[in-house]
Order: C-alpha cells, then structure tokens, then sequence
C-alpha cells in the first residue's frame, strides 16, 4: 500500500495516528456543545495521585528538595516596603535524574507506554522534557526519538537547544533536528506511522497528572517542616502543564495558595519566523508559548490538552530576559546555586512578588533547571551579543525583545509585570464559543465559566460582546 | 571518507518552500523545512556531500547527504560576558556593602 506523505495527508491522518499512538479515543471527552469533559480525561489514565508517586519513586524522579533563599529574601527586603518581603524558597527540580520537573511529566508516559507493549516513545521538544523522556526511556528499557526545532536557514541553533541534543543523545535517544517551523508536528506524526511509538505528548493527561505529584510534594513539606501553607506559589508558564499540575496537586495535598503564573517577555518575536529565531534567549518558560497556550489550549500535538492552566491560575506576571539572567546570576553569586537560567523564570518573579508580601508569609519558585556548556548564562549571552543583540545596564522595562536585554542597574529594578488574566479569559471565551455550531446553552455557559475559572456573569458579558 | 558503520550526520530538506503550510511568517516561508540526524552509515563508503543511508541508534533508516563524520559537539560556554562579573559585583555590594569585590 502507497501512504501519501504529503503534508495535507498526513495531518488530515492526525486524529488515527494519534489514537493509535497514545491508545485514547479523545472523541469520548466531548459532550453536548462546545463541553469536553477535562476531568474524565484525566481520571481516565488509570493511574491516580498516589500511582503516580508510586511510579515516579520506582523510577527516581521526585521529592525533591525545598531550599530557603535566606539572601535573597534579605535583598528584597532592602527593596521593600518596611514590614514587606517574605521569605523565598525554591524547590530544586534541577536534581531530578535529567536535571528538571519535567521527568514527571515523562515518567508516566514511558511507564504506559511499556504497560501497553510500545517498543519505543516520541516526543516533540527542544526543551528539558527531551531529555526527561529519553532519561526515563533509558531507565524503563524503551527506545526513544526525540524531535527537536533547532536550527535557523543558516543551520546556526541556540546554544541551549545544542546542549539539549546532546544530553538527549547521552542518555540514547535519537534526535532529529528540524529547522524553525511549525511542520515539526508533521514530521512527527510521520515517524510515529513508520515507528508505531508512544506519543509521549507533553499536552497528554499521564505528563500533566504526572506533575500534580510535584504540588502534592510541595505542600506536604511545608505541612512538615513549618506547620502551614506557602501562601504564594509561583510556576512558569509556557505550554501550561507545569502550572496546571502543580495547582491540581497542591489542591490534592489540601494547600490553597495563590498560584502566580510567570512567563519571560518576548512581545513582539514570532515562534514561527526564521530570522527571529536566534534573537531570543529563551526558548521556553515564554509569553510566546505561555500566552496561545493559556488562550488556546488545544493547538498542540493532542486534540484535547490536558494543561489548561487558566483553570488554576490567580494571576499571570511577566519579567524580562535580562531580569532572569539577573537573578540566575543572583543565584550562583549570593546563594552559592548554579541553575537555570530559563528554570529560574519563577524565580525572577518569585523576588519581585516577595516585596508585595509581608515579612512572615512565603513565597516559592517551584523549580530549577540544570546547568551546564551551552545551557548557562554566559554561552547563551555571548551567543545574544553574536547576532546582535544589545547587553546593557537600565530599567528592564525598556527592554525590546529581538533588540536588546536590560539587566536591573540595581535588585529593585526587577520588577514582575502585571497581564491582564481577564483579557486572556475573553480571549479563551471568544475563541471557544466561535467553534460552537448551536446558541450556547447553560451547559456551554458553567463549561466556559470552569474553563476561565470565572463567573457566569463574567462568560455572558463576553459572549453578549460576541453576539453570541 | 566514510566507511560502512562510520557513525554521520546527515541532512535532508524535508519540506521545499513551495510544500510548507500557509500559516508561516513571510521569511520562514521562503526556506525550506530542514532535517539533521545521525546515525551509523548503510553505505559501503562516502564522500562528505553524497547521498547515504544512516541507521540511527534506535534502528530506523533515513536518508541524506552526508555533512559530517565522528560529528562532534562543539557547545561551550561562549565568549566572556563582561556584563555577568557586573551583575556579581552589584549584587554583593547591594546585599552586602562595600565594592563588592
């Protein structure tokens, strides 16, 4: 048999491809309207909380360690207003096997796939979770291909991505690199019909279930080591499964603290375009991911995304480029940790927020990332200056992405910035109720309220807006 | 030169301008979708530039043109960055006092 691989065909495949490939039937979520239930796709993984921790304990991914900031606590002090600043802790993901918290979103997907006779897994990244799939594919004795967007036209890469084919590499995986393009989910769909691997999708419900352990961890060790709640906990958002896990397993381990999403500025920049590629240094844990995804959960390699991260989230800040090589810098210098620096998002806004806070309330970044050639502020700041890219001193807010990156002249000038949550919800609201093919009833009304993490009247404004 | 089981890189367009989707900014619509991968060459020997087959380490075969043998990683940690001995500087002398040295 002839199989057409041209690009119209083999993503006109995609939901075949993908059922064959995870074992879900997604059409099983959807309802009446425009309702998906989300909370049957993730209680229908067959693995609960508890067999997560199980699974991940089996396999050396998680509990992690919770450090206090006692330096940088008193810096922002100095910063803040008399009373203010609370104490900052971070929660060192780096020492997972393959240095980040993305293992436990990689641990259960390699488990299932194993449990369901898959010789081998795939993943779309060029981020840390490359190297947790191809970690935990090597532990739990599957094969693995990792497909990574690396290079621009004139096959110059990030320093960062370059470091990421390499652990992946290390740990055995077979990396295909791709230039910049969106068509790395086609490429992907076709090695997982010549393969007949495991989709480990970052977006599946068994990657995002996977992080609610990383919560669940969270406020069992601060119940045990101080007797209460972290009040504010602060996740980098990118594609929304880091946020979304870690509220549903701080939820689960009985911790209501305001959940603060953070994403590093990049305004301006295009994902998708060739010349900008090499003129960002960030390439996750940014609003060019944190802002679509949040909006639009369901453009990724699933039909239905298991991170919906404005389900969870209380607020969303941004920081700039230069605020997170600050505080990564800040980090090594003034508490003796060499991490990041993209892990060290949460962080930068985590240093700011304390300042809001009263001195005895708690604040947590909850991750780090490893470090190393490649990955590390130095190669990915002399790689900025090499394509143009001004270094300065000033008022981060001044910062033009693709242009320039403004380090703080001093701490106090590091600075979250506000977004505006309810543009997003609108956003979100516009987007799903343009899809719906009938007059939304109440059904589609509480589904987009539970969506937005809103109110009725709030969903209606927006759909009366709309004509809808 | 290469020889059968060498260990290469290849590289491959995979998409021509003319193939890639419509929903691409101007200037990546212009170049073609590319591919590189390693892998222990099928051939009985090769040239750098010639078109070859790799099996890669989990076994699939993919097609080429040869760009590297024994590839290397050529990663590291950059050219000095003056600014970073600037922001340790300030950062202890902010906490600390003094010149920060």
């Amino acid at each position: 048999m002839i199989v057409d691989r041209s690009y119209q065909a083999v993503t006109g495949r995609m939901a075949q491809i993908i059922e064959k490939a995870m074992g879900v039937d997604y059409s099983r979520y959807e309802r009446e309207g425009i309702v998906f239930d989300y909370e049957a796709l993730m209680n229908d993984t067959g693995y609960s909380l508890e067999d997560h921790i199980r699974i991940q304990q089996t396999y050396n991914v998680g509990s992690t360690p919770v450090f206090e900031l006692h330096n940088l606590t008193a810096l922002a002090r100095k910063y803040a207003a008399p009373g203010k600043g609370a104490r900052i802790f971070v929660k060192d993901e780096a020492s997972n096997p393959a240095g980040s918290f993305k293992e436990r979103r990689a641990c259960t997907s390699v488990y299932h796939a194993k449990k369901l006779g898959y010789k081998g897994v795939i993943a779309a990244t060029s981020g840390n979770y490359g190297a947790a799939v191809a970690s935990q594919a090597a532990m739990q004795g599957l094969k693995c291909i990792i497909v990574q967007e690396c290079y621009d036209s004139k096959a110059s890469g990030q320093p960062e991505i370059i470091e990421k084919a390499r652990k992946c590499e290390a740990l055995g995986a077979e990396v295909l690199q791709l230039s910049v393009g969106p068509e790395l989910f086609y490429e992907v769909l076709m090695m997982l019909e010549d393969t007949g691997y495991f989709n480990a999708s970052l977006y599946s419900a068994f990657g995002v279930g996977g992080v609610e352990t990383l919560g669940w961890e969270l406020g069992h060790q601060f119940k045990d080591r101080f007797g209460r709640n972290p009040d504010v906990v602060v996740c980098a958002n990118a594609g929304g499964g880091n946020l979304t896990g870690t509220a549903r397993g701080l939820k689960k381990a009985g911790c209501d603290a305001q959940i603060i999403a953070a994403s590093v500025d990049l305004k301006g920049l295009s994902m998708a375009s060739d010349t900008q590629f090499n003129r960002k240094s960030f390439t996750t844990a940014h609003t060019g991911f944190g802002v679509p995804y949040a909006t639009d959960p369901d453009h990724s390699d699933v039909p239905r995304s298991a991170a919906r991260p404005l389900r969870y989230m209380d607020r969303y800040v941004t920081v700039k480029q230069g605020e997170v090589f600050y505080i990564t810098e800040a980090l090594a210098a003034l508490e003796g940790m060499e991490k990041g620096p993209a892990g060290n998002t949460s962080l930068a806004a985590a240093f700011s927020l304390a300042q809001e806070l009263d001195q005895d309330q708690i604040i947590v970044a909850q991750e780090t990332e490893y470090t190393g050639a490649g990955k590390h502020i130095q190669p990915q700041l002399a790689f900025a200056r090499k394509n143009g890219i001004e270094l300065k001193f000033g008022d981060p807010r001044t910062e033009v992405p693709g242009e320039n990156i403004v380090f703080p002249a001093d701490p106090g000038q590091l600075k979250a910035q506000e977004s505006d949550l309810d543009r997003m919800r609108s956003s979100l609201i516009r987007r799903q109720a343009g899809h719906a093919a009938a007059p939304l009833t109440d059904a589609d009304i509480a589904y987009l309220v539970e969506e937005t993490r809103s109110s009725p009247a709030f969903v209606k404004k927006v759909l009366e807006e709309l004509g809808k | 030169m290469a020889l059968k089981n060498d260990w290469v890189r290849i590289h491959r367009n995979v998409l021509e301008p003319e193939d890639r989707t419509g929903k691409l900014p101007e200037d990546t619509k212009k170049v073609p979708l590319e591919m590189w991968v390693k892998g222990r060459l099928q051939d009985e020997k090769a040239e750098i530039g010639d078109e070859v087959t790799v099996m890669t380490c989990v076994g699939r075969l993919e097609h080429g043109r040869m760009i590297e043998v024994n590839p290397c990683y050529d990663l590291g940690y950059g050219e000095f960055v003056p600014e970073i001995l600037q922001m340790e500087e300030s950062l202890r002398t902010a906490l600390f006092g003094g010149d920060g040295k």
